[in-house]
């Protein structure tokens, strides 16, 4: 294929991520550590799951890209909103549901965070900030700059963030969100995480510039380009927006240039537009085993603490896992409830 | 009781609802200091400021987006299309978010959204700018949608709109914003799903839906110097629909008659025509007559126009017709 190699992460963020290096104490990094681990751990459960026929419909693995959530909802309170994509599992894990009610959820089971009516692509638990994962690409751009719009109304100092792809800043979701944001100067964030592809399309083939946050110019906001597989530039860049959107200075746009390592959904055939070398050489960037190299390198955990985390987070995977599968199946009855919140009128057999 | 055009009637109720709660905001285009294009939020950017009255880009679907996103977190956005045709630049948002998210958040996010508009023909504004379109709304499971036409129900249906927790469509004919009528002040909610018998009668029931009821109502006033009695019901709200009533009406009356400006196939006729058919067969004695707009883009030419819905001469033959069957 004459698929120009895409942009590698190398070639920005630098001097983000080396000013960041210094900033974090060490239960910080380890936390940041436990979180991506976490997301990459629920995912391999889930692909098992969905091979053995217990996931269904469609599942959208977020593996390669585990430092971009972390690093952004390391930032976040749980009265901070998040709205999400299709690929979603590491975004809701990071902002706080348990990984249990994520499990029940694809299991399609009552205990699920959207009680067995959304799956993969409907993940919602707004006790904690999550507003849902989507199954449309764009409107969550839109979703979090009206949740802005509220938030400036309501005198609060709540952030919220959209997570979107490369595939969405090609939308017009994105372009009318970023510059009513920008104009009214709202509390957001918009973090593309550019993996260089929407499905099969490559990026370079529907964008002349290839990058997203170039974009943000024609709108008068920030952005920054980050190497999205490094979890502290990723960390320390959005730490800055967030602190910016709280203080009233406006939105930003983050780009994290990544990689998706697995098809873009599960079971579907990952070939044909793009080079098994391509995916071997992001496969050696994992954000996650990047960390461990540098937590080690710099001294700030030893291999039995960061195994010590993963043995954790494989007992509250194997947990959630089986949680899920003993999980009772939703009420068939119950299936028209939460259409609307106000009561029809007795006798109205329409609405 | 004050004497009040449609148009002040829901402005005083909009002024009423943003002076009483202030997650209650609006947006549109022309709706800040200018009060917008049919004046329906006139005098109060002097009130309550471009926060709460926000101008906005020529972007429909992404501040019906953002007011999704808005309504999800907690305020009670109200928008105004000036003309509702400009809805359809936003029907993917609609369906997909606005009508959906409390159904996906399994009722913990909730939609109080206000999506208003004026519509319909009349006044010459040509093909894009006199559609309906409410009945793709009570197609779809997540909306509310009214049809006032009277100013005393365009203040209480808006007042009981804007308190919903569920995303409502609005609509103001646009032949009836400078109609006259006594309006209640203060606290006037007018429940969804109860509909307004205009008129009684005992020979035939003709529901009539926005500016079909002012029409159906003038020929049943004439018909009545033939000793024709014609019962005429409002709905006045199409999701919920008030069957009930309209059931009640066919049981006395034997014969049913449905006036509505918009599209005949798959429209708000043929639901309650078959509706009236599963639930009340026996009651009926002449079959179901429905005149609709005719099965076209609106065109502009006055007398082109006029052709294209139910004129008072149609809806008095049609009457005719039914009562000699
Ligand atoms: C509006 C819309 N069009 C098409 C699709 C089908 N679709 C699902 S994911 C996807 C690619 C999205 O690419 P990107 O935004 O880059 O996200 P990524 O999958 O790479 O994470 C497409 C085209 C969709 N879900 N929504
Ligand atoms: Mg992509």
């Amino acid at each position: 294929m004459a698929t120009p190699l895409a942009a590698t992460p190398a070639e920005s963020g630098a001097a983000e991520s080396a000013a960041a290096r210094t900033a974090l104490g060490t239960a910080e990094q380890l936390a940041l550590f436990r979180t991506m681990v976490e997301i990459r751990r629920v995912e391999e459960g889930l692909v098992r799951a969905h091979q053995n026929g217990l996931v269904h419909g469609a599942c959208h693995t977020y593996v390669g890209q585990e430092a971009i959530a972390a690093g952004v909802c390391a930032h976040l309170r749980p009265s901070d909103v998040v709205f999400s994509t299709h690929r979603g599992h590491g975004h809701a894990l990071a902002k706080g549901v348990a990984a249990q009610e994520i499990a029940a959820e694809l299991f399609g089971r009552e205990t699920g965070c959207s009680h067995g009516r959304g799956g993969s692509m409907h993940l919602f638990k707004p006790e904690v900030g999550m507003m849902g994962t989507s199954g449309i690409v764009g409107p969550c751009i839109l979703l979090a700059a009206g949740a802005g719009y509220s938030f400036r109304l309501q005198r609060t100092d709540n952030v919220a963030v959209a997570f979107f792809g490369d595939g969405a800043s090609n939308n017009g979701a994105f372009h009318e969100g970023i510059n009513m944001a920008s104009v009214w100067d709202l509390p957001v964030l918009f973090v593309c995480e550019n993996n260089q592809y929407a499905t099969e399309v490559p990026y370079h083939t529907v964008s002349r510039n290839p990058d997203v946050a170039a974009k943000a110019a024609a709108y008068g906001l920030p952005s920054v380009i980050v190497d999205g597989n490094d979890i502290l530039a990723v960390h320390a860049a959005a730490g800055e927006a967030v602190r910016r959107a709280r203080g009233g200075g406006g939105p930003t746009l983050l780009e994290c240039k990544t990689y998706r390592t697995r098809a873009h959904s599960e079971g579907m055939r990952d070939a044909g537009y793009r080079t098994a070398e391509e995916v071997n050489a992001w496969k050696e960037r994992c954000p996650i085993k990047r960390f461990r190299s540098h937590l080690l390198e710099a001294a700030s955990a030893s291999s039995a603490e960061l195994d010590q985390v993963e043995r954790e987070v494989d007992a509250l995977v194997a947990n959630a896992l089986a949680f899920a599968k003993d999980s009772p199946w939703p009420d068939p009855a119950m299936v028209t409830q939460h259409v609307y919140r106000s009561e029809g009128r007795a006798g109205g057999s329409v609405g | 009781m004050g004497e009040m055009t449609f148009v002040a009637a829901a402005r005083e109720d909009l002024d009423e609802e943003m002076a009483r709660d202030p997650s209650v905001f609006v947006m549109g285009q022309g709706i800040g200091a200018r009060g917008g294009n049919f004046n329906t939020t006139m005098g109060l950017f002097e009130k309550y400021g471009p926060e709460r009255l926000r101008d906005v880009p020529i972007a429909e679907r992404g501040f019906v987006g953002m007011c999704t996103g808005a309504a999800a977190t907690g305020t009670r956005p109200v928008v105004d299309f000036m003309f509702v045709d400009f809805i359809l630049d936003a029907m993917g948002e609609l369906i997909n978010q606005t009508a959906k998210l409390q159904y996906m958040s399994s009722g913990r996010l909730t939609m109080p959204i206000v999506l208003r508009g004026c519509y319909g023909i009349g006044r010459a504004s040509a093909t894009h700018h006199s559609g309906a379109y409410y009945p793709i709304f009570v197609h779809l499971p997540g909306f509310r949608v009214a049809v006032p036409t009277t100013p005393a129900d365009a203040k209480g249906l808006l007042k009981t709109a804007i308190r919903l927790e569920d995303p409502v469509l609005f609509l103001e004919h646009k032949s009836l914003l400078n109609t006259k009528g006594s309006v209640p002040e203060g606290e006037h909610l007018v429940p969804f799903g109860e509909a307004w018998v205009a008129r009684r009668g005992t020979h035939l029931t003709a529901v009539a839906i926005g500016s079909m009821v002012p029409r159906t109502l003038e020929v049943a006033g004439r018909l009545a110097a033939e000793e024709v009695s014609v019962e005429v019901i409002d709905p006045r709200t199409l999701a919920p629909l008030d069957i009930d009533t309209i059931l009640e009406s066919v049981h006395r009356t034997g014969r049913l008659l449905i006036v509505d400006e918009t599209y005949a196939p798959c429209g708000i006729g043929a639901e309650i025509a078959a509706q009236v058919v599963d639930r009340s067969f026996d009651d009926l004695d002449a079959p179901i007559r429905r005149l609709n707009g005719l099965h076209t883009p609106i065109p502009y030419s006055p007398p082109l126009e006029a052709a294209v819905v139910p004129t008072t001469e149609a809806i008095a033959q049609a009457i005719r017709d039914l009562l000699a069957e």
